[in-house]
């Protein structure tokens, strides 16, 4: 009831304030500050540190865009959201950008009004079990009971999968991943299910992680990535255009290490486009044309950014996989900059 | 007297001048009102008015289009056939049934928690009333949220998981001669499967049924007309059990039990009592109960202590007092207030989802509002859902009510 009263409490805002005007940019800046969602918190993805300091993947993206506007990678105050009320937050415009591993799908992008501006973490979706119930594939679920986030793309896949392989199940629903991860361990359900990356993130704060093994089956496809409302284009460039420059920046070779070196001009026109030196594409966004050396400033290129919050050297322990770049076999491929 | 009388008309006479709807109190209450029912009509107007704007500016309609079409999801308690191809409008339905479900069982199990824990306060035992005015007011003074979320944790984490039941050296077992399977997904019960002339045995107990009723009935008839005192408890028992038992042995034992046993993952063949609906169930009961104590209390103390004293003089002894006596009067007191309580724990099933029970405010509120995104369409049918159920609980409690209220003269 709670997020039922806050949707209807944001319904009511979006009456009286208005659905937001089109200029976000104008406003953020205006504003001095980036509202930008996130999850509750997921370890590796967004989750705040002993401090209080919001850390992980998705805060590195909000963190980035607030330092490509308003050349302050903390000026962002980080909205907590849940599945059900992250989509009502944006398109009340309570926040700027939503990036909080959101799939994305086609109704979210044309029914809800939604653009997606890109995608930060190819993943799909998996099973978690304990290691001692002996189950090791997907397939040998029937008559399980599942532990599942409501409200998510992993509800609607989980009953085609069951259904596609003519099996039964139980859902049990559960409003956050920490609820979820609780019933888990209580063994209220056999089984959890939610995005493989989330899963890895869940299972690394477990007391002993070894003891639960995620099967091989990926159900899913679940391109994860940041998204603003629709009909505001210029606002989408600059977070699409901030993410691939990230990426980018992985591709061409520039690191927090090089960059204050490489921004004082190279030879490659490309990374010369990319750090201002040389055009003007940070004009064409509404910047200046420095905004996207700042952004890889705040925590270094898009590999720097999955090495130090889920890579493998972390306890998530993700490899690349599909979020390798393209040039390494992996999915990732920004458009060029020129 | 004629003077006083006159007044009126006289002023009734003068020319009415504008001022007046402010300065003369005979048309001031009608200008206010009036002022508020067109302040009232424009700001609606004006919200209406915005929702539409802002919604064709955003691209969106408003549409109950969705209801028919696949849900996708799956639901774990099914009052009635669904899967997850059948449409979010059947969604909606099996919420609602899920809803009418644990308010009715809650409100019933309130009652009963609520009488006695009413009548135990006022027993002269101080063991007992301030027992019972513990239980008052500790589950009224916390949130019913906390009661929910305490009751669903506790059992997830001390009731054994099916698991346990697995193997040679189980770390739990069943009760009741392996029949009932208590779980922290749920309690399994065996259930009756109907053979060959098990109507029979049916029809049976439906007629020993009325018939308790006939020997009540006859019972009171004596106590009236001939002032003898016909036992009825036991022979109220005897003819629930005793002739469908005896049916159920000459025919062969036609109604068969089926007992849940542990198969794969989870205890099947049975009759499954989730989890969630426990633990809703028992937090809303025990939590209403508390303040249906408090109106049974205060419909007794209403009954002044003559009453009591009068039916003590005839003989009456302190259980006859309590239930022919006090009760039957005190219950004009009770039934009011306790409508009221109907009605919360109907409002508060929809904290259901804190323990994943899918109520209608789960499905169509919950799932079906976020896999189709509308937002407006489905609050404003989930209100309507409740206010019909809420008006429809409140009309026939007051038809109750009325029956049940003294008749003045």
């Amino acid at each position: 009831m709670k997020n039922t009263l806050f949707l209807g409490a944001l319904a009511c805002t979006a009456l009286t304030a208005g659905v937001a005007g089109a200029a976000t940019l104008d406003e953020v800046k205006a504003r001095g500050t980036l509202n930008c969602g996130v999850t509750t918190g997921v370890p590796g993805f967004a989750e705040p540190d002993a401090n209080g300091v919001w850390q992980g993947f998705d805060v590195a993206v909000c963190r980035a865009v607030a330092a490509a506007v308003l050349s302050d990678p903390n000026a962002v105050e980080f909205v907590p959201t849940t599945g059900k009320t992250r989509f009502t937050a944006l398109a009340s415009g309570e926040i700027d950008m939503l990036a909080r591993n959101t799939t994305w799908t086609f109704s979210r992008d044309v029914d809800l009004k939604f653009e997606f501006t890109g995608v930060n973490y190819y993943d799909g979706q998996g099973f978690m079990a304990p290691k001692d119930l002996g189950v090791t594939s997907a397939k040998e679920l029937d008559g399980a009971t599942v532990c599942i986030q409501t409200g998510t793309t992993t509800e609607l896949n989980l009953a085609d999968f069951f259904r596609a392989n003519g099996i039964s199940y139980e859902p049990v629903p559960i409003e956050t991943g920490a609820e979820a991860v609780q019933q888990y361990n209580a063994g209220a359900c056999d089984v959890y299910t939610t995005d493989a990356s989330a899963l890895a993130a869940q299972r690394a704060n477990f007391e002993d992680p070894a003891a639960h093994v995620i099967m091989p089956e990926i159900i899913s496809k679940e391109p994860l990535g940041p998204l603003v409302r629709h009909g505001d284009n210029e606002w989408a460039d600059i977070v699409r255009w901030t993410l691939n420059a990230l990426i980018t920046a992985e591709e061409l070779g520039v690191t927090s290490a090089n960059l204050n070196e490489l921004a004082a001009g190279s030879d490659n026109p490309e990374i010369n486009r990319l750090l201002g030196t040389e055009g003007d594409l940070g004009g064409m966004l509404g910047l200046d044309a420095d905004w996207a050396e700042r952004a890889i400033g705040v925590a270094g290129n898009y590999g720097e950014i999955f090495e130090k919050n889920i890579g493998e050297s972390t306890p998530i322990g993700l490899a690349r996989g599909l979020n390798a770049q393209w040039t390494d076999g992996g999915l990732l491929y920004s458009p060029p900059f020129r | 007297m004629t003077t006083l009388a006159d007044q009126p008309v006289t002023a009734s006479n003068e020319s009415f001048k504008l001022s007046m709807l402010l300065n003369d109190t005979r048309y001031r209450s009608l200008t206010f009102q009036f002022i508020a029912l067109v302040a009232i009509i424009a700001f609606m107007a004006f919200v209406g008015g915005n929702l539409v704007r802002n919604l064709t500016e955003a691209g969106l309609n408003i549409s109950y289009a969705f209801l028919g079409e696949p849900s996708g999801y799956d639901i774990n308690q099914r009052p009635i056939e669904y899967d997850s191809q059948s449409s979010h409008g059947r969604a909606a339905v099996v919420g609602l049934l899920n809803t009418l479900i644990v308010a009715f069982l809650a409100c019933v199990t309130a009652t009963i928690f609520g009488v006695i824990a009413g009548v135990l306060r006022l027993s002269n035992n101080w063991i007992v009333s301030k027992l019972m005015s513990f239980y008052v007011e500790i589950f009224r003074n916390v949130p019913v949220l906390i009661w929910i979320l305490i009751i669903f944790s506790v059992m997830i984490n001390v009731a054994p998981s099916p698991r346990d039941f697995r193997g040679d050296d189980a770390v739990a077992s069943m009760w009741l001669f392996d029949s009932i399977a208590v779980t922290n997904r749920g309690v399994y019960l065996p259930k009756p499967v109907m053979g060959d002339g098990s109507m029979i045995v049916l029809a049976v107990f439906a007629l020993s049924v009325i018939g308790i009723f006939a020997f009540r009935n006859y019972a009171r008839k004596q106590l009236f007309d001939h002032g003898r005192m016909v036992p009825v408890f036991w022979p109220s028992i005897g003819l629930f059990f005793i002739p469908a038992i005896l049916t159920q042995f000459v025919l062969g034992n036609p109604i068969t039990l089926s007992y849940p046993s542990l198969q794969g993952f989870n205890f099947r063949g049975g009759i499954t009592i989730l989890g969630s609906l426990i633990a809703l169930w028992f937090a809303l009961a025990i939590y209403t109960g508390a303040f249906i104590a408090e109106n049974v209390r205060a419909g007794i103390q209403a009954i002044s202590k003559g009453q009591t004293e009068a039916a003590a003089a005839l003989g009456l002894r302190p259980n006859r007092i309590m239930s022919l006596v006090v009760l039957p009067q005190a219950l004009r007191v009770i039934i009011p207030p306790l409508i009221s309580q109907y009605l919360n724990i109907t409002k508060n099933s929809s904290l259901a989802i804190a323990v994943g029970y899918m109520d209608v405010t789960g499905t169509l509120g919950g799932i079906t509002l976020l896999q189709t995104g509308r937002a407006i369409e489905t609050i404003l049918l989930l209100m309507a859902f409740y206010l019909t159920v809420s008006l429809l609980i409140s009309f026939f409690m007051n038809v109750f009510n009325n029956r049940m209220k003294l008749q003045e003269r």
